[in-house]
């Protein structure tokens, strides 16, 4: 196991490696003069002449692609062409307000998505499994922005039950968190039931009820263990798209997180910056998906790796 | 050698067009999905014919009329006909969706063969630049892109484009590797056809029934990727009505004029649905061996 977890770790260092390539060049392959983009049109030559330097557009592209790389690995993501602040600072500073959104949507979506795909597999073809078939296929259907809108226009705009921007409050938390969710919920719950329906067919779970082990044994001991492998990649996939659509979310509620910072970068020109978010999602994708092969080995002991 | 002619399952299948209609219309879902799509694209299509609206017209003595029996789903903040703009909206959504899946085929079917036909270093190099893209949430590289190539209709259609290549690959190689081991690729490689020939000819075709599924589900998903750019902004420019930039107006009126934010995105919903309900239908006509997730 420990080849295998090895084998998973340089293949994930080989694919951070490819990703400071595409976010250098993010700043080098704007069209036309980069360093003319990022100043603005009313920029003097002078001054894009200093941005050139500064951000080291001047220099041979090999010499700044190993600069971008060594500045990398000091931690060292470059300067906001905006307010002047080193680009990780700025982005430290926003990622909390994104994990909690994160954090949050994927426990609400693991905690109905996978009751909800249990329950439907347990009584499949009934009125029941087919009306909850019926939400998971909007649900993954859904615009989550517009999903987001929606709830705004219920329960900020009609109950005026819920704030409809902001995170001071607790409550802020609530409408943002479950349009994030929504997506995932859906796409869990129906991973689950497919995965469910799989494993009852299983020659053990027949043992078991054959055994004369209660329905519920049955289905909470034997089975939902085995099928939970493959709920496990969904979870740890969707996490990575609850970071993407985080960005989406987090602009329909102004939730000030790294997506919102990312947007308002791109809007104001700030490359650096939008390099910086980029790298940083795309960082925190690969250790989570490190972190799931991980889990794998450990759950599932059919699986001798290597 | 003018043809190939080693039997192999996917030639004796084209025979049974029929067979596979009377699989996909046990499924009611599948054929409620596709009656969906056929009336968006009908409406979409010929709306010029029977919306009596212009849908960029400016009129501002009609700005912000609720829906009802003038202008049937109400007019926007410059008063324009919203249903007209939807239903030019969604014609350059679905535009949008199919050239970007399109762009994703051709870019990962031929990747995820190669990759999966040659193996070895070949393979390793592609899935490694498969694993790249694949470590951006979809969204967020399409984003990524777009703000690198600007905005602008053929720049949406490469990101989202882009963004659909790493599952392509995955799920073509995944096939190609099973396929490669066949008895009629090995006949076919034995008495000398070149590789290519064989890719083209035996591999891909075998190869298709899971794309296909593929690439209809990732319909759903580009027009929901560029949808989210066009809210944001980032889509097809104003004053050309596209769902996303409508839904993006309409949030500014969220608060007193709602109908502006729901009905575009209701449009997107209906056309996603389609085509998650067309994928399932199809998945299960194609290959009833694969999974109904």
């Amino acid at each position: 196991m420990l080849r295998y977890l090895q084998q998973r770790f340089i293949a994930a260092l080989i694919t951070l490696f490819g990703i400071t390539i595409i976010v250098f060049a993010i700043l080098r392959m704007l069209p036309g003069d980069p360093a003319r983009v990022i100043a603005g049109l009313l920029a003097t030559q002078e001054d894009v002449e200093r941005l050139r330097v500064q951000l080291g557009l001047d220099q041979p592209m090999l010499i700044q692609y190993a600069n971008f790389l060594g500045n990398l690995l000091r931690g060292d993501l470059g300067i906001s062409a905006r307010t002047s602040q080193p680009v990780l600072d700025e982005v430290m500073a926003r990622l909390p307000a994104t994990m909690q959104l994160a954090v949050v949507s994927m426990l609400i979506a693991a905690l109905i998505g996978i009751p909800v795909g249990v329950i439907a597999a347990t009584r499949r073809n009934s009125i029941l499994d087919y009306i909850l078939s019926i939400i998971t296929l909007f649900g993954v259907s859904m615009p989550v922005y517009w999903l987001g809108l929606m709830l705004i226009v219920i329960f900020a705009v009609n109950l005026q039950l819920l704030p409809a921007a902001g995170n001071e409050k607790i409550e802020s938390l609530i409408l943002p968190s479950l349009t994030l969710a929504a997506f995932s919920i859906a796409l869990i719950a129906r991973m689950t039931r497919s995965s469910m329906l799989e494993v009852l067919h299983q020659d053990y779970v027949r043992t078991a009820r054959a055994k004369g082990l209660r329905e519920r044994g049955v289905v909470f001991r034997h089975a939902l263990q085995n099928a939970f492998i493959p709920v496990i990649t969904v979870l740890g996939l969707q996490f990575g798209t609850l970071l993407g659509g985080a960005v989406l979310t987090e602009s329909v509620f102004g939730w000030p997180g790294i997506g919102l910072l990312m947007l308002d970068s791109i809007f104001a020109r700030d490359y650096p910056v939008v390099q910086g978010v980029v790298f940083i999602f795309a960082a925190m994708f690969i250790g989570l998906n490190v972190a799931v092969d991980v889990l794998y080995a450990y759950i599932d002991p059919r699986i001798h790796y290597g | 050698m003018a043809k190939s002619s080693f039997a192999d399952p996917y030639s004796e299948r084209l025979h049974t067009a029929r067979d596979l209609w009377r699989r996909f219309r046990r499924r009611h879902s599948a054929v409620i999905g596709l009656a969906l799509l056929l009336l968006l694209f009908a409406a979409s299509i010929f709306a010029p014919v029977f919306m009596p609206h212009d849908p960029e017209k400016l009129k501002l003595s009609q700005a912000l009329i609720a829906p009802g029996a003038q202008f049937l789903l109400g007019t926007d903040h410059l008063g324009r006909d919203m249903l007209t703009r939807l239903l030019y909206g969604a014609r350059l959504s679905l535009t949008i969706g199919f050239l970007a899946v399109a762009f994703g085929l051709a870019v990962g079917l031929p990747l995820g063969a190669i990759s999966g036909y040659y193996g070895k270093w070949v393979d390793l190099v592609i899935q490694r630049f498969a694993d790249i893209l694949l470590a951006f949430p979809s969204f967020l590289l399409a984003l990524s892109l777009v703000a690198m190539l600007g905005v602008g209709l053929q720049n949406i259609i490469i990101s989202v484009g882009i963004s659909a290549v790493p599952s392509f690959i995955r799920l073509v190689r995944g096939s190609v590797l099973t396929i490669r081991e066949q008895t009629y690729v090995e006949s076919a490689r034995s008495v000398g056809v070149r590789d290519g020939r064989i890719i083209w000819l035996h591999v891909l075709p075998n190869a298709m029934a899971p794309v296909i599924v593929q690439a209809t589900l990732n319909l759903g998903s580009a027009i929901l990727i560029a949808a989210g750019l066009g809210l944001l902004g980032l889509g097809v420019q104003p004053p050309t009505p596209a769902c996303g930039s409508m839904l993006g107006e309409g949030r500014n009126y969220i608060f007193s004029h709602p109908y502006m934010a729901t009905f575009p995105g209701l449009a997107i919903f209906i056309a996603v649905l389609g085509f998650n309900l067309l994928g399932d239908g199809l998945r299960d006509a194609l290959d009833p061996r694969l999974r109904h997730v």
